[in-house]
């Protein structure tokens, strides 16, 4: 377990990190990276029952990278965590016959499932959860989608079956952006009333700041203690989070920094983290 | 017809035998189960049971996601909607996760005759063939539909099989009923041409065989059920004991038996070959066998133009 104090320190190392990895690979999705990777870190902190020495237990808990695409913010985690090795990361991501590709490759120690392709991990986490309901155990289901991805129908087959098993033991997450790769999402296919739509699918809905780490923590534990349905938390993020150089800017989707660029987003990181800790 | 028990309630009588011992055995349909012919498995295990309604997609990721947690997910759908609607489900979650699904197309080909060709599938072994770790079976009959379960129940490995909707005639008898995983039977051995087919084309294969023998036509019958891993040394052997090989598939032209027999004869042992199948076009309305009948896909069909083959 760590403190909000100590997540709010760390959310700048594990960005210069993901940085430093789309660098070392000369290419990522570092828009969505940015703005997940506060959720990605708090859900493993804080809330996922699982560790490197874990990973093979069946009673773990189960997460699913449904944006799969925001892989180097994973990695950035899964080696904070201890199941993958930073500098091998760097050393070696996207270069020929590597196992660090720029999607979850469940060949890789700690990760469940391939994805790549959207609007896949919410129905496998209902599967995951069936599973678990299934064999009587109290393991809990994590997946977390882009809200660009929400346009695929198959997100909302799995939004249908998790309402009607009452899956409490699934909580999907949503990295509420609001950007994808063409512009805006309600430019391009309008994501208003998340709140309504998985209320009427019968989940539970949480809307919270999607970049505050106090309010991912606490909306992870009210979805743990919510009984008889699934929980939705609306994360309302901003994309390219921590550096004004790529926040809300469609265009850092998927972008790699110039020289000065890099610069400037690690030094924001750094006065980021500055201010947290006086 | 002498037998009335059609494949599918061959493979769910088979699953529920399984299932009195292996409690893992979980099958999931998406408002297919009476079609699917597992209403007395929902039944009899409705704990191991999953209705995910009318949702493709949804139905091969869920047993995708359950199985990677110790389940051994049987979903089941009509074909041409499990294979081609949910193919990069398939695709994804089953073979690239190495998932241990096995996805049950039922009513496959022609089956359901006059629903048309959005009912169809006669692309679903190409398409499945092409994925990597994916294993294609088309059983020929119910005694080998039951060997081919029992011998899946027992792996891990994502695979599809294909039945069709109808009871088919027997090839093989309970007694005798010789089943290799991953090695085509021989039906028989002959000398003069080999016919190489799957599925439901098996019997009408023999039936050829038969009406070729009576024009002193000697033909092998290769009863590929397992199209994927093909059994490359068989159609070798079978092709070097003739003059010509024959495929027989209810599939398109294009990238199913034929095609991968094609491969294997031109690369190791080359022989005319001639590729029977569905066309490249919606195949006329009509019940399965007439519609085999108007492409020349029973014994009568083959048998003629095996021999006009031959004669050229």
């Amino acid at each position: 377990m760590a403190t909000i104090e100590e997540l709010e320190s760390l959310r700048w190392d594990l960005r210069r990190d993901c940085v430093d990895i789309i660098m070392a690979g000369a290419g990522g999705h570092i828009g969505g990276d940015m703005s997940v990777i506060d959720a990605l870190m708090t859900l493993y902190a804080n809330h996922l029952n699982i560790s490197p020495e874990t990973v093979d237990d069946p009673n773990r808990d189960r997460f699913v990278l449904s944006k799969g695409h925001a892989m180097e913010a994973y990695y950035a985690v899964l080696c904070h965590e201890g199941y993958l090795d930073l500098d091998d990361v760097k050393a070696r991501f996207s270069k020929f016959g590597s196992p660090y590709i720029g999607h979850p490759n469940n060949k890789l120690k700690g990760i469940e499932m391939n994805s790549g392709s959207l609007g896949h991990g919410l129905p496998v986490a209902v599967g995951m959860a069936l599973a678990g309901k299934m064999d009587g155990r109290d393991y809990r289901v994590y997946t977390i989608m882009g809200d660009g991805e929400l346009a695929e129908g198959s997100v909302w087959e799995g939004a249908m079956s998790g309402g009607n098993y009452q899956l409490d033991n699934l909580c999907a997450l949503v990295d509420r952006n609001r950007l994808q790769i063409s512009g805006s999402t309600e430019d391009v296919m309008k994501q208003d009333s998340q709140e309504e739509r998985w209320a009427a699918f019968g989940w539970n809905v949480l809307s919270i700041p999607g970049n505050d780490v106090r309010a991912i923590d606490a909306a992870l534990t009210l979805a743990a203690e919510t009984c008889g349905k699934p929980t939705v938390i609306i994360l309302n993020t901003v994309k390219g989070y921590g550096s004004p150089v790529m926040e809300d800017k469609a265009a850092w989707h998927h972008h790699l920094p110039n020289d000065e660029e890099y610069a400037q987003i690690i030094a924001d990181f750094a006065a980021h983290k500055e201010a947290i800790n006086g | 017809m002498a037998n009335k028990i059609a494949n599918r309630k061959v493979i769910c009588d088979t699953l529920l035998e399984a299932a009195k011992t292996d409690k893992d055995i979980v099958v999931l349909c998406s408002d297919s189960r009476g079609s699917a012919s597992l209403t007395p498995f929902f039944d009899q295990y409705p704990q191991q049971s999953v209705e995910v309604g009318i949702a493709e997609q949804d139905l091969v990721s869920i047993a995708a996601g359950m199985a990677s947690c110790g389940k051994k997910a049987w979903a089941a759908s009509p074909a041409s909607f499990v294979t081609t609607r949910s193919y990069e489900q398939c695709k994804v979650d089953v073979s690239y996760s190495n998932t241990n699904v096995k996805l049950i197309g039922i009513s496959g080909g022609v089956s359901y005759g006059a629903l048309g060709m959005s009912h169809h599938s006669a692309q679903d072994i190409a398409a499945m063939s092409a994925i990597p770790n994916m294993r294609v079976y088309l059983p020929s009959d119910r005694f080998q539909t039951a060997e081919l379960v029992r011998a899946l129940v027992a792996d891990n490995k994502p695979a599809y099989i294909r039945v069709g909707r109808n009871p088919v005639e027997d090839v093989y008898t309970e007694d005798e009923c010789p089943f290799q995983m991953d090695r085509a039977t021989w039906v028989r051995r002959g000398t003069d041409v080999a016919l190489v087919a799957t599925g439901e084309m098996v019997r009408h294969a023999v039936d050829a065989a038969d009406l070729l023998a009576e024009q002193g036509i000697s033909a092998t019958v290769l009863d590929m059920y397992c199209v994927k891993p093909l059994d490359a040394e068989a159609v070798i052997e079978a092709a070097g004991a003739t003059r010509a090989v024959v495929t027989v598939e209810e599939h398109s032209p294009f990238g199913g038996l034929g095609s991968m027999v094609a491969q294997v004869v031109g690369e190791h042992c080359p022989r005319p070959v001639k590729c029977l199948s569905l066309p490249d076009a919606p195949v006329i309305t009509g019940t399965s066998p007439e519609v085999f009948a108007h492409y020349g896909l029973t014994g009568v069909g083959i048998a003629k133009t095996v021999a006009e083959f031959l004669g050229n």
